[in-house]
């Protein structure tokens, strides 16, 4: 087993506690005194850092949401002067104003030091080749698994996004290990291939993928594992956080959170209480280290649920499972709520239709309608309409099933649903409320 | 007798229900200056599913399948009528007598004369009972 700080990766979980402690003290205590933001937000919930005792006590303290990013654009929450800085990264303000995040050399070492920990733990390192084909820029994705990736060792192939065909004739020809994207863009890479007569499992090397900045399933990894011939990892992070910071192990059982740099918990979004391990709920997450914008009990939005016990790999740092939705990206369909990435789980699992959906919410009189257009998947298509027919049914069949309302279905030829390079939208919500 | 020679290779193509698809299908045939010599659509709400007799099925599949369509092959026979009054009828009573049962059929009227397509269930089987009844079945070459 390789471990990149076997010290820490392997630190029995009394003695990682103790540390967290000590990090939130000496946070808190900074941001009272430094962050006017932050010193109000405590005096308005009548916290001091004098009451946080124990590690348990960080649920006295206030949280901090995307919407307090964008009310202080660019940068009235940083607690760095702008000479400490060394970087900013920009999300793009799709739902809002962007907002913007300031790193000093310190930040950027730890959020690299995380990728070089979480790289080692899917067997990357020195003699590797890395394809990074997330965007390069504004979005963190591109440069952080680019400087992750050479703290280990490996060979960095900073292909970017776009122009898929000169991506793939790369592969071949520098011999890519492994590739970093968001896995529709990897779903839209193995298609190109195909066409170009390419078969990633036997003409290239490519054995491990790290995917992420969206929300996918484990149906969708079991099919990409098999058709594409490589290990695929989930990784998580948010610009907010510094960019993509965690991955799951070789056990492909939840990212490992690095418990020096993060603190976790799991809350119910309503109560705001903490839940117990295994419990699904709102991902809440303070950045322990964390100097230019410290991020306290952050709410991201997403949902998951966490497990603490020592992982098969032997790392003591709690996992956090697949992100099963956003709390934003939820649908409330006659009152019942639905995820998208619960239409992919119920998609995989039927073969005669492809990857790739499309969710369409409208409201017919008073009530919501949903539609989810897929592919016909190539090969299940038979001459006779009865056969379709009946994949269709399937189709509604599974989807009632496991969203517990009402689905049209519209088969659509392959190719014919919008690929996306970056993020996807998977979503058109036509309701006027 | 050799009943494979009048097994024809009919081409169907899967298409969403919206205007265009059929253009772009027939764009796509005549770019290759492949010739459509029968064809039908079958709607089932939303979606439809295109079927034709083309003079080159091979060429046809490889350059819908390159644009991406859903495509395959499905074995039709083709039966003789009587371009005239009753024609259909008595080809019908034949098949009916014999016993065959239609998945589908589409009918067209040229230079052969008038043609029924047939998709059957036993293919084989339907075009031996058809030839010993007295019916007249088209031979692959007459389309491709």
């Amino acid at each position: 087993m390789v471990y990149w700080d076997p010290r820490i990766e392997e630190m029995p979980k009394a003695d990682l506690q103790k540390m967290q402690y000590k990090l939130l003290k000496s946070l808190i205590y900074r941001l009272y005194s430094f962050s006017p933001f932050y010193h109000d937000r405590m005096k308005e919930q009548n916290v001091h850092p004098d009451d946080i005792r124990e590690l348990a006590d960080v649920k006295k303290l206030p949280f901090m949401f995307k919407r307090d990013l964008r009310d202080n654009y660019p940068d009235k929450l940083f607690t760095a002067t702008q000479d400490e800085l060394v970087r900013y990264h920009v999300s793009s303000g799709t739902t809002g104003k962007p907002t913007v995040v300031g790193y000093t050399q310190n930040d950027l070492n730890t959020w690299t030091t995380s990728l070089a920990r979480a790289l080692t733990s899917i067997g990357l390192g020195r003699g590797d080749v890395i394809q990074v084909s997330y965007g390069y820029g504004l979005f963190t994705g591109g440069l952080g698994m680019h400087y992750g990736a050479e703290r280990i060792g490996a060979t960095v192939l900073p292909t970017s996004v776009g122009n898929t065909e000169r991506q793939i004739e790369l592969m071949q020809d520098l011999g890519a290990t492994a590739i970093a994207c968001t896995p529709s863009y990897l779903l839209h890479i193995g298609e190109v291939a195909e066409k170009m007569g390419v078969n990633i499992q036997k003409d290239t090397q490519l054995r491990t993928g790290i995917l992420g900045a969206e929300p996918w399933t484990e149906g969708m990894r079991v099919r990409m594992e098999e058709w594409l011939g490589i290990k695929a990892y989930d990784i998580y992070g948010t610009s907010e956080l510094s960019g993509p910071m965690f991955t799951e192990c070789i056990e492909q059982k939840g990212f490992h959170i690095w418990s020096d740099i993060a603190l976790v918990e799991i809350i119910d979004p309503k109560t705001e209480e903490p839940l117990e391990a295994g419990e699904k709920g709102e991902l809440t997450i303070t950045i322990l280290q964390k100097e230019a914008l410290p991020m306290i009990r952050y709410r991201i939005g997403d949902i998951s649920s966490m497990e603490d016990d020592t992982c098969a790999c032997g790392r003591t740092h709690p996992r956090i499972q697949r992100i099963q939705g956003r709390v934003d990206d939820m649908l409330i369909i006659r009152g019942i709520n639905v995820f998208p990435s619960q239409v992919e789980y119920a998609l995989m699992t039927i073969p005669e239709v492809g990857q790739h959906f499309q969710i369409v919410v409208d409201r017919k009189g008073a009530l919501d309608d949903l539609l989810v257009r897929v592919e016909l998947a190539k090969g299940s298509f038979s001459d006779k309409i009865n056969d379709l027919m009946q994949i269709r049914q399937t189709v509604e069949h599974r989807l009632r099933n496991s969203l517990n309302v009402n689905v049209a279905v519209e088969l659509v030829e392959p190719g014919s649903l919008p690929r996306f390079e970056g993020k996807s939208k998977k979503v058109i919500d036509r309701r006027s409320l | 007798m050799d009943a494979k020679k009048f097994v024809i290779r009919q081409i169907s193509v899967f298409s969403e229900n919206r205007p265009g698809r059929l253009a772009a299908i027939a764009h796509a045939l005549g770019e290759e200056k492949i010739n459509i010599l029968a064809f039908s659509i079958a709607e089932a709400n939303g979606f439809g599913v295109v079927r034709a007799l083309v003079d080159h099925p091979e060429k046809a599949h490889d350059k819908l399948q390159s644009l991406g369509f859903n495509i395959a092959f499905t074995d039709v026979i083709a039966v003789k009528m009587k371009d005239q009054p009753g024609g259909l009828y008595e080809v019908a009573k034949i098949l009916g007598d014999a016993g065959i049962n239609i998945e589908y059929s589409y009918a067209y009227s040229g230079k052969e004369g008038a043609v029924l397509i047939l998709r059957v269930d036993q293919i084989e089987d339907a075009i031996k009972k058809i030839m010993n009844s007295g019916a007249t079945l088209l031979e692959r070459s007459v389309f491709h």
